[in-house]
Formats: structure tokens, sequence, C-alpha cells
């Protein structure tokens, strides 16, 4: 009997006819995986063909105009929905009884994991994954403080995101600063007690070259240096074979993988389909206080504008909305910041050509990029695509670099630049004062 | 301290080793002098300028033959006129592919400078950067690494100026004696005459050696240029990867701020810059 399709012609009408008042729920009757809500997409038709329902799936695009994804993402009215599902779809991935360990020491730049940190995590995890039978767990060694990427909850998933399953974290004035033989103390004590398969670090000199030397001879293995490529080798005796780069970049060094490597940039791609448990660890034993016999009298106060604007830390750049130059370059003394402008200000004379971020000028990797009167143009943008934060002061709020901007005040560029002068010199009085 | 360490004190200069290699230049591959240890022995030289009396000690291991010595003798060609003991340098002779380390730490021990200072990585070679952190290993000293300027030298301590990147400088208090390696931070050499390269000489000591095997099995060949990396676009729909493809780079979507008194605004903006520990 229930092979044979029977017809309720009225029923058919009304779901033909959008305008009648039962269109709705006859349709949400027919629909074979209707969920509730709207319209259903898609039913059996009478004759076991298929129907689709074309009003009832789709979004409203960006101009207004209704667009339809054919694609098998969308289905009905959950246009939103998709993006998020998306972004959870990451698989999580807690590793309890690791087979061996990979150590990693990122070097933390202000806080956060540089794009090198992240890479030599890939490259971890590629070394701890390879066999997926007994993986290995990545323990990452953090000193300082940690900032992470967004805030509250999000902060912490930063660390499990680029694939790090244990985080060993020190944050003590201890090692602050330059403080080799103190950090190293603490990598000893992480290899004694875990003894890990591989130390891994940043070939790079924000410390991880200096710090992964160090620690390679006070374990007495010959590093590999400037490591760029690592492939499975069997008859390796860690079962890797590595790539490096020697003699001043003009040698390919083939080796087999050490148990310390230093990997430049680029070793390996970064994580992003999986989000690992990053679970934080204290170590067992104090950590024995070594005596140092470096000093570290701390940073030296550097004139901002003898600082080649390429790697400058922290730039104030100024374009056609700056409209007091003086006062511009005063904010620029008091910020401490290496000053940079938009073609336009060059041009009008107002800022020496080798000032210039852009395209056609420098490109910056400030970490911290404020952007007065710039308007944001692709020539603009493409030079400061490497900054970390930028901030933007800019009195249209449909332009481009506010919409690059981690920061945007709308307003006049002059009374904000003259109200965060005054505040920074406030402050710094209060702080003469208490000292 | 040791009695020997203190009679030095007492003498304005300190004794100093500076170790140099043999360079490589970058486009003819011809033997040249390291431009880092230029450097180093650059540094040495102000050094020795400010401090009148201290003794530089140039010091390379390796083999000696036509194309060495003239690398070796145009760092020599660098101290005319200052009229100190640099007529000749050291040569620990050792043959070719032999490990450096271990007659540089022998050397290093029996001559007991107060500083020595190197580059931070050979120019030939594995180039590793791997040497002064061995020596200060080995010898049990303190190192510093990317150095920028020396300041003062006083009663066993040196004060240092460390290049870091992005342009900064640290301030370091060192007790000697130290090694220090010297990068592209620390000030560029001066050129080698040819006059004083040529009358140089060598002081040739003999040296224990061993081969360094474990370089000898590997694989070594000209750089090849690393793959440029692609971005790849992990989108499950067209319209993701025409958009990744189109689109222009848009931000996360920060935080903006409209209708706020300038002071409102600066202070949002104070705020974000404190956080970021760039405001000093
Ligand atoms: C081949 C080529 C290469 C180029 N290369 C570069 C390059 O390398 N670098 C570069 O910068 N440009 C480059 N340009 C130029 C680029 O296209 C833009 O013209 C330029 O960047 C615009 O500069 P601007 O944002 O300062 O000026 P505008 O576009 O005039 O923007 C001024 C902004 O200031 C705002 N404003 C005005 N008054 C105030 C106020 N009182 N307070 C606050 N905000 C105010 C306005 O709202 C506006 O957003 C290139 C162009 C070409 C064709």
């Amino acid at each position: 009997m229930s092979e044979i399709i029977r017809r309720d012609p009225r029923r058919e009408w009304i779901a033909r006819n959008r305008l009648h008042p039962d269109h709705a729920s006859v349709l949400a009757a027919l629909g074979v995986n209707s969920e509730g809500g709207g319209a259903a997409s898609e039913w059996l038709g009478p004759n076991g063909v298929v129907r689709k329902n074309p009003r009832a799936i789709g979004f409203i695009g960006p101009n207004g105009v209704k667009r339809i994804d054919r694609s098998g993402l969308q289905q009905g009215r959950q246009a939103a929905a998709t993006t998020t599902a998306a972004r959870d779809s990451r698989r999580r991935v807690t590793i309890d009884q690791p087979a061996f360990l990979v150590a990693v020491v990122p070097d933390l730049t202000g806080g956060r994991l540089s794009s090198h940190d992240k890479d030599l995590l890939g490259l971890a995890r590629r070394v701890a994954d390879a066999d997926a039978e007994q993986p290995g767990a990545v323990v990452a060694i953090l000193f300082g403080e940690h900032k992470g990427e967004g805030d509250g909850e999000h902060k912490e998933e930063a660390l499990g995101d680029a694939g790090i399953d244990r985080v060993v974290h020190l944050d003590d004035e201890l090692y602050a600063g330059f403080a080799p033989e103190a950090r190293l103390a603490v990598l000893s004590a992480v290899e004694r007690e875990m003894t890990p398969r591989f130390w891994l670090l940043p070939d790079s000199p924000l410390g991880g070259a200096d710090l992964g030397r160090r620690l390679a001879l006070r374990l007495g293995e010959r590093a590999a240096t400037g490591v760029w490529q690592v492939e499975v080798d069997n008859e390796a005796s860690l079962g890797w074979r590595c790539t490096t780069r020697g003699a001043a970049g003009s040698l390919d060094i083939q080796r087999p993988l050490p148990r310390v490597a230093l990997a430049l940039a680029e070793c390996a791609e970064p994580m992003d389909e999986t989000r690992h448990a990053a679970k934080c660890q204290t170590l067992a034993a104090p950590i024995p206080i070594t005596l140092s016999r470096i000093e570290d009298l701390g940073q030296v106060a550097v004139d901002p504008a003898g600082v080649a604007l390429a790697e400058a830390e922290f730039i104030l750049s100024g374009g056609n909305g700056v409209k007091q130059w003086d006062a511009f370059h005063h904010a620029a003394k008091v910020l401490g910041a290496t000053e940079g402008a938009s073609r336009v200000a060059v041009d009008d004379g107002f800022m020496a050509r080798d000032r210039q971020v852009g395209a056609t000028g420098t490109w910056v990797t400030a970490r911290v990029y404020m952007a007065v009167g710039i308007s944001g143009a692709i020539q603009h943008l493409q030079g400061i695509q490497r900054c970390d934060k930028v901030v933007a002061i800019n009195l249209d709020p449909g332009c481009d670099m506010i919409k690059r901007a981690d920061l945007a005040v709308i307003g006049d560029s002059t009374q904000i630049l003259a109200a965060l002068v005054a505040m920074v010199e406030q402050q710094r009085g209060g702080q003469r004062d208490a000292a | 301290m040791r009695p020997e360490q203190q009679q030095k004190q007492q003498k304005p200069g300190i004794d100093v080793a500076v170790l140099v290699s043999i360079g490589r230049h970058p486009t003819t591959g011809r033997a040249r002098r390291a431009e880092q240890d230029a450097r180093g022995l650059e540094l040495a030289l102000a050094m020795e300028a400010e401090l009148p009396g201290s003794r530089i000690d140039v010091l390379h291991a390796g083999s000696q033959d036509v194309d060495s010595e003239a690398a070796l003798r145009s760092y020599l060609g660098m101290a005319t006129g200052v009229g100190m003991g640099l007529e000749s340098m050291t040569l620990l002779e050792q043959p070719e592919g032999s490990d450096a380390i271990l007659p540089l730490v022998e050397h290093l021990a029996a001559t007991s400078p107060q500083l020595v200072i190197t580059g931070a990585r050979a120019e030939r070679g594995e180039g590793s950067g791997l040497l002064p952190y061995a020596l200060a290993e080995h010898l049990g000293w303190p190192l510093v690494n990317s150095l920028a300027s020396i300041e003062t030298v006083e009663n066993g301590v040196i004060t240092l100026l460390q290049a870091l990147p992005r342009g900064q400088r640290r301030r370091l208090k060192v007790r000697l004696p130290a090694i220090i390696s010297v990068d592209e931070a620390a000030p560029a050499a001066r050129q080698s005459a040819f006059g004083p390269a040529r009358r140089a000489t060598f002081l040739v000591a003999p040296t224990t050696s061993e081969a360094d095997s474990e370089l000898a099995q590997w694989h070594l060949s000209p750089a090849r240029k690393r793959p440029k990396r692609l971005k790849i676009i992990k989108a499950a729909s067209a319209r993701d990867r025409f958009k990744a493809a189109a689109s222009k780079a848009e931000g996360k979507g920060g935080q903006v701020l409209t209708d706020v008194t300038p002071e409102q605004g600066a202070e949002a903006i104070y705020k974000l810059l404190k956080e970021e520990g760039v405001l000093r």
C-alpha cells in the first residue's frame, strides 16, 4: 500500500500558492525534512521527485540582493548559523597517554605567539603526530606574560589552537629581560622531569636562537640550526632527517634530525584544523636558583627617529588628515613612536620620502601602528599587512582603514592627538611625583 | 679571585682575544675576511683606543694556505697606526675539516684572556653559530650575544649594550672573563690596509686536532631556493573560495568608537598602548 503515492490536489495547490494563508503549514506538512520554523525548502513531490522551494532558502547578500548557495552548505534559513558551526568544527584533540613529548620554547614576543612560533608548533605537531597509533604530545614552555588573542575565553584557546597539548608557564620576574641562565635552569629541569624526545626552538633573534644554542650545549647535543625542512627517514636514529641552512645561507645541509633543532620561519604549516588541550602543568621539583654573572640593567631609551621604519615597533603614521604637523611631531616624540606617513603626506612635503609606508614605500612590521588621518588606500594597507595592532584616528567611519583597525576612534585628528599627548604627559608627571 | 687576575686589574688595559675565521664573498664565493669577525676586531680596536694598554690577540684555528692567508692578513691590515701588538696573529694550525672548538678551548684556557670576542656565525662550513656557545660551556664563562657596543670596563666588570631586534638596545653588566658574540648590529669594520697586512706575521702553534666526523657524513649542497609558501584556502564551497580570493583582507572587525569626545577616544587609545607595552 505504502508504495502508492496518493495525491491531494488541494494541498498541492496551496503549496504552490505562496499567498495562501495555509501555505506555510501545508509546506511544513509536506516537507520530509522540515525542521520546524519557516517553510520547508525541500520535499518529495507526488511523483517521487524532489521539489525545492527557492523562496525558502538562501540569504540576503551584503548588497541587499538575495543569494542562494548551491554548495549544500546552507539549507533553509540558517545563513548565520553555518559560519559559527564551521568555526566550531575544529577537531578537539586530547592526548592523555602520549608516547613521547616534543618540547617547544616559543619566543612569545609581546605576550603572543608570533607567526614563527606557530610555524614551529606546526612542525612540532608533524613530528608528534607522525604515528597515529602512538601520538606524542607537544609541551610548550612559556616565559613571561601570555596575552593570548582576543579576550575572555578565547584568550586561553590561542595556545590550544596552535597545537599545544601541555603548557609549562613561568611568569616570574626572574625570567624577564635577558636571563639566559635562569631560563636554561628551567629547561634543564624540564629535561630532567619530562625528557622530551625533541626540543624545538625558533632560530630567531628574538631570543630563540640564543636560548636554543645554550640548551643544546647544556644537553651535549649538536643542534641543527636554520632547519627549514623535516622529512621522515627511517635510517636516522630518531626517525627524521632535516635540511638546514649553513654557511651564511649559501649551503643546504642534510643530516639526521638531532634532539635539539632550531627552525626557521615557515618550516611547516601552522595548525588550524584541530584544537588541543593546552593543559597547564607545573614542574614538580623546585628550580635551582642560579647565580647569574650577567646583570640586566634594562632597556635603553633609543631615539625612535633613529630606528629604521621597517623594524620599528611602534609607528605613528600621518596622512592627509593631519592638519597640524608640529603637533603631530610633538605627539610622536611624547609617545616615543617612530614617524611614518602616507604617500599624500610625503608628496605634499610634510614628511621625508623615507618615511612613506606602503607599496612604494616601506613595508613595516610594527607591533602597534597608529594611523592618523589615513584613509587606507590599498597601496597603504599592503605596507601594514604584517602589523599586529592597528589604531586609526579618522573623521570618516566608512573608510578602509577603519575596517583594518583593531581600535578606531572617529573624530578630529588634531584634538584626539592633543588629548592623548596631554594624557600621557599627565600620567608621566604623576609617576614622577610618586617615585 | 685568582692572583693573576688581580694583577691584571691593576693595569689599566685588559687582554682581549678576537677569534677570526675565513669568510666567503656572497656572490663570488672567494675567501675574504668574515664580516662579523671584522666587526668584532673593530670593536676590540676601538676598546684599545679607550683603554690603553689592552692587548689584542687575534686567533684563528684552521689550515694555512694561499687563499686563507690573504683573508687572514686582511684582519691584521685593520690595525694601522694604532701602535699596538697587532703585527702578528696566532694560528692554531689544524688540517681542513677538523673541529675548531677543542684547540680554541685549550688555547683560551692556557692564555686566559679576560674578554673573548667572536662573530655570531661563520660564513663557511656548517655556520651554525654554535661555536661561541660551545666555548662558553667548556670554559664556564658567561656569554652575551649580539653586542652593539662596549661602554666601560672597570674592576673586572664590563658594561655593554646588547642589540635587540627592532633597533632596541639593552644595557648589561657582565663579570669578566666573558665571551661576547657580534653580529650585524655592531659598528661596521674599518678598511684593511695592504701594507701592514703584508708585513704581518703568523705565530703558528701546533695543536691537537680531531676530524669532524659527523660533518663529514652529512650531505652538503648549494642552497636551493626555498619554496614560496602557498596561501592555502581551506574553504568548503566555491563561494568561500571566491570570497577568499577576491575580497580585500578585512580585519577581524575591531572596536570602533563613534560619537566620543576626544578625551574618551584618547583614553581608549592610551589603554591599548599601555596594554601592548609600547609606552615607556
Ligand atoms: C602606484 C601607486 C602607488 C602608491 N603607493 C603608495 C604607498 O606606498 N603608500 C601610500 O600611503 N600611498 C600610496 N599610494 C597612494 C594611495 O593610493 C593613496 O592616495 C594615499 O595612500 C592616500 O593617502 P591618505 O590616506 O593620507 O589621504 P586621503 O585618502 O586623502 O585620506 C585622508 C583621510 O583623512 C581623514 N581626515 C581628514 N581630515 C581629518 C581630520 N581633521 N581628522 C581626522 N581625519 C581626517 C579623511 O577622512 C580621510 O580618510 C599609491 C598610489 C599609486 C597609484
